[in-house]
């Protein structure tokens, strides 16, 4: 008892302390923190509409903030004086849309031109989600494809097979006139381009699929099945992990830079060795006499 | 000269040869039976001048040589069928996809034949080698002259083999059946329907009715492997025995004229330096064929008519009809229910037989011009002949223009243009870009003639800097080398075409030929030789040396003391420094 009034004494004398307020703050947030994550699993589940109006208010509050300036304050886009569009309307393009051009750092824009490029992302995960499911709330639209729809968990090695051959015939009839035999990327009208998919995510090549962004045409469930889609991005992700069975790719751009790398190279190397060989000349004395 | 071996006792025996060694034995034998010595007599003592520039037709004739070692390789496992066969070799991305007997067998080169995917690449690269090295080959002698009298014949047999060697690449390029290949013969076959009228009928026969239908494929093959390389074997025989006919052309020089050739002769120097050339050629190809890839056609897939890769381009040798055609705005012409496509048949039919026929007949026109009908085996320097030079420059900027438009989507992607206005500026730049090029040549040649007159007539630069008793600077000149003045003035004197009345020569008499087409000549020729710089004349050159002396013996007085200047920056004793020069 005399200890128990000793330390109560002693911590009573620290109550006031500068630290003390801090102290019991963090004591507070690692109490509530450490049971939130106890018991989360379920008190999410439970109010799951609670949490995801939360989420398109925190979005709304976001998307005021970073894109309202071109798409509108209610997404329903803004058109210019003569009739362009600054930014299109919102409605109904869906979650997937706003995951694909705000995750790949499409969107937000830094500024307009033939064709938006790829940077590092502005917002991080969380925003993605709560942005997307602010504009999803906008009207129906394509959702974030799970992992299950694009990954060959649970196929034998023989479906694995005919998967990546499907998806390589699928590849080479709908997407290679742009983006190239194998996904390096191509050229298309007025400064646009089809984009390199050498480093693309499959969930982004999947939402591209799904949603159609700029020049790209949107392939729908009807069009490429989602088993089509599947396999497409197999197929992808099994270039990548292939080795290069003739050697260096050289960009994997085709005949053009195999046609730079004969004339620089080859070319190049024959005649350094020609002037090699001509500065060379007979001697009929070991010692090397002064033409 | 070595004397140890003559005789030097007279001997009361007969001398008798001793016995032959087995090689010897082995020679007179050969020789007893096919007259070799006679040949090997004379050719083996063939002289060949050193320098690098004539080494660059060798490249061609090795990467030939590697041409039909590989592809004597690939032919034993290469089907050339388009019978639709499924794949089950060992490339698992397209196993089970139907395809041609052809793609698949380049399949199995590819994965399943040892060191099969090593000679395809080294074929396909020594293919492009082979082409780039006649051009450039080509380029030197039209350059220095070489294509002048006599040799006007070897230039056209040069210029038939590089058409065939074209059309050789691209059957080549056609055959393995995948995307590219099938892409470039559908192209062609839209080419072949842009002749107008017969375009259909000419398709029709080739593929043997509707496009792609099952016969091009074992045609080619029979082109590629047979036709061409035979017409090529035979083409290079006539190109090198006229070589060995009119000799070796020569730059000029001390000791060298238009009747001897001053080199190494053929045994033991040159067939060392050209045979090791050939493994030198060989070593880049492997080198080149094992290290980067090239037409990873498992990647393109079999070919379909519905299917079609962004970076659709031919190979580079066919990248400047390409370009031109990819450049072409879109014209067509309606007429009597007959559509005439301008856009196709100006660019890949019109232009390159055109350009074709103008390579063929430079020598000849050439020669018309300037009317030189001599014999000429010494070579010029490409100064010595400005609007020559500056013709194939232009020439050259043209198909480099061309060879640009040829890539201009990889050219959009990679410096993130766009396409649509790297077109724009291709159609004016072709035409514009030559003329330009043209100017400044010619103007840098004749520029580079005065330097050279410079040089001869007033010494080279020494670099040292003399300061005379009054105070002036002079920069040091030293008179050139005897053997480098002779090699700069061995040059022929340009025609005098300047102030010349069309219709008579430069003394004024009236010379023959009156017509329009004389007056064409005469104004052409005028332009051709107008502004060039003629070398000094003997008058000019004496005086050139007598003012040098003139100038030695002002600086006499200094020679003494007189250095390179270094040594006079106050840092270093001068007491036993003499001229440096």
């Amino acid at each position: 008892m005399r200890l128990l009034n000793r330390s109560a004494g002693r911590l009573s004398r620290h109550r006031r302390g500068p630290l003390a307020g801090l102290l019991v703050i963090v004591a507070g947030l690692l109490l509530s923190g450490g049971l939130f994550t106890a018991v989360v699993n379920t008190t999410a589940q439970a109010d799951e509409t609670a949490s995801s109006d939360e989420l398109v208010a925190q979005g709304r509050d976001l998307f005021l903030v970073s894109c309202a300036f071109c798409h509108g304050q209610n997404g329903e886009g803004v058109s210019t004086q003569n009739g362009n569009q600054l930014g299109p309307s919102l409605v109904g393009v869906g979650e997937a849309a706003v995951d694909f051009q705000v995750g790949t750092g499409r969107m937000p824009m830094a500024q307009p031109g033939a064709q938006v490029p790829t940077k590092p992302e502005t917002f991080d995960d969380e925003e993605i989600a709560a942005l997307a499911a602010y504009v999803g709330s906008l009207g129906p639209g394509p959702a974030i494809p799970d992992e299950s729809d694009y990954s060959l968990e649970g196929l034998s090695d023989e479906e694995r097979e005919a998967a990546i051959s499907r998806g390589g015939q699928i590849f080479l009839t709908n997407c290679t006139a742009c983006h190239n035999f194998e996904g390096s990327g191509g050229a298309m009208p007025r400064g646009g381009y089809a984009p390199s998919l050498h480093e693309t995510s499959a969930k982004h090549i999947y939402e591209a699929l799904l949603t159609g962004p700029q020049n790209m045409p949107n392939f729908g469930n009807g069009n490429l099945s989602p088993d089509e889609k599947r396999d497409v991005i197999a197929y992808l992700y099994s270039l990548r992990e292939m080795p290069d069975y003739g050697g260096f790719g050289l960009g994997g751009l085709g005949p053009v830079p195999e046609g730079m790398a004969a004339w620089l190279g080859g070319i190049g190397l024959c005649v350094g060795f020609a002037v090699w060989i001509a500065a060379h000349t007979t001697r009929s004395n070991k010692k090397k006499v002064d033409a | 000269m070595d004397t140890s071996k003559v005789a030097d006792s007279n001997r009361t025996t007969a001398a008798t040869a001793s016995k032959p060694n087995r090689v010897g034995a082995v020679a007179t034998w050969a020789d007893e039976r096919l007259g070799l010595a006679t040949l090997a007599k004379k050719n083996l003592r063939k002289v060949f001048p050193d320098h690098w520039s004539f080494m660059l037709g060798e490249i061609a004739l090795w990467s030939f040589v590697v041409l039909l070692l590989t592809g004597v390789f690939l032919t034993l496992w290469f089907t050339p069928s388009m019978g639709e066969v499924q794949y089950n070799g060992s490339y698992e991305q397209l196993r089970g996809i139907h395809m041609s007997e052809a793609f698949a067998s380049s399949l199995r080169i590819s994965f399943d034949v040892r060191g099969g995917l090593l000679m395809r690449q080294m074929h396909h690269w020594a293919a492009m080698l082979f082409i780039a090295a006649m051009m450039i080959h080509l380029l030197r002698v039209f350059f220095t002259g070489a294509h002048r009298k006599p040799r006007e014949l070897n230039w056209v047999i040069g210029c038939l083999l590089l058409l065939l060697g074209t059309l050789e690449g691209f059957t080549g390029y056609s055959l393995p059946d995948d995307l590219l290949s099938g892409t470039g013969i559908r192209a062609a076959d839209g080419f072949i329907k842009a002749t107008p009228v017969v375009g259909t009928y000419m398709s029709f026969l080739l593929f043997g009715g509707e496009f792609p239908g099952e016969s091009i494929i074992p045609r080619l093959y029979v082109v590629h492997v047979l036709l061409i390389p035979g017409l090529l074997l035979a083409l290079i025989a006539a190109h090198m025995l006229l070589l060995v006919y009119h000799k070796h052309t020569q730059w000029p020089g001390p000791g060298r004229t238009e009747k001897n050739v001053v080199g190494f002769p053929m045994l033991p120097v040159y067939a060392a330096k050209a045979g090791g050339f050939f493994f030198i050629v060989f070593g880049v190809t492997a080198l080149l064929g094992g290290l980067l890839s090239i037409n990873p056609v498992w990647k393109y897939g079999p070919y379909d008519p519905s299917k079609v890769t962004a970076g659709s381009q031919p190979d580079w040798y066919m990248g400047w009809p390409d370009g031109a055609l990819r450049i072409m705005p879109g014209i067509e012409t309606h007429i009597w229910g007959i559509t005439i496509s301008w856009n196709v048949m100006l660019p890949i039919l019109v232009l390159p037989m055109l350009m074709f026929t103008i390579l063929l007949l430079l020598p000849f026109l050439e020669s018309w011009i300037t009317g030189d009908k001599r014999e000429h085996h010494l070579l010029q320097r490409p100064r010595n002949a400005p609007t020559r030079t500056a013709l194939m420059v232009a020439l050259m900027t043209m198909y480099g223009l061309f060879w640009a438009a040829g890539g201009n989507d990889i050219i959009a992607i990679k410096l993130h243009a766009s396409i649509n206005q790297i077109t724009y500026f291709l159609r004016g730049a072709v035409f514009i870009g030559p003329v330009i090029a043209f100017i400044i040549t010619r103007r840098w040649c004749i520029s580079l003639q005065r330097k050279d007159n410079e040089t001869v007539l007033h010494g080279y630069e020494t670099g040292i800097i003399m300061r005379s008793p009054e105070g002036g600077y002079s920069e040091r000149h030293l008179p050139l080398p005897e053997s480098r003045a002779y090699a700069l003035t061995a040059r022929d004197r340009d025609p005098v075409v300047n102030g010349v009345e069309a219709g008579s020569d430069a003394n004024g008499v009236p010379a023959p030929g009156q017509g329009r087409l004389a007056a064409l000549r005469h104004r052409i020729r005028t332009m051709w030789y107008s502004d060039n710089v003629q070398k000094p004349t003997r008058d000019e050159l004496d005086h050139g040396h007598h003012h040098a002396e003139h100038e030695h013996e002002l600086q006499e007085s200094m020679e003494g003391h007189a250095a390179d200047g270094h040594q006079f920056d106050g840092h270093h004793l001068v007491d036993d420094e003499s001229l440096r020069h």
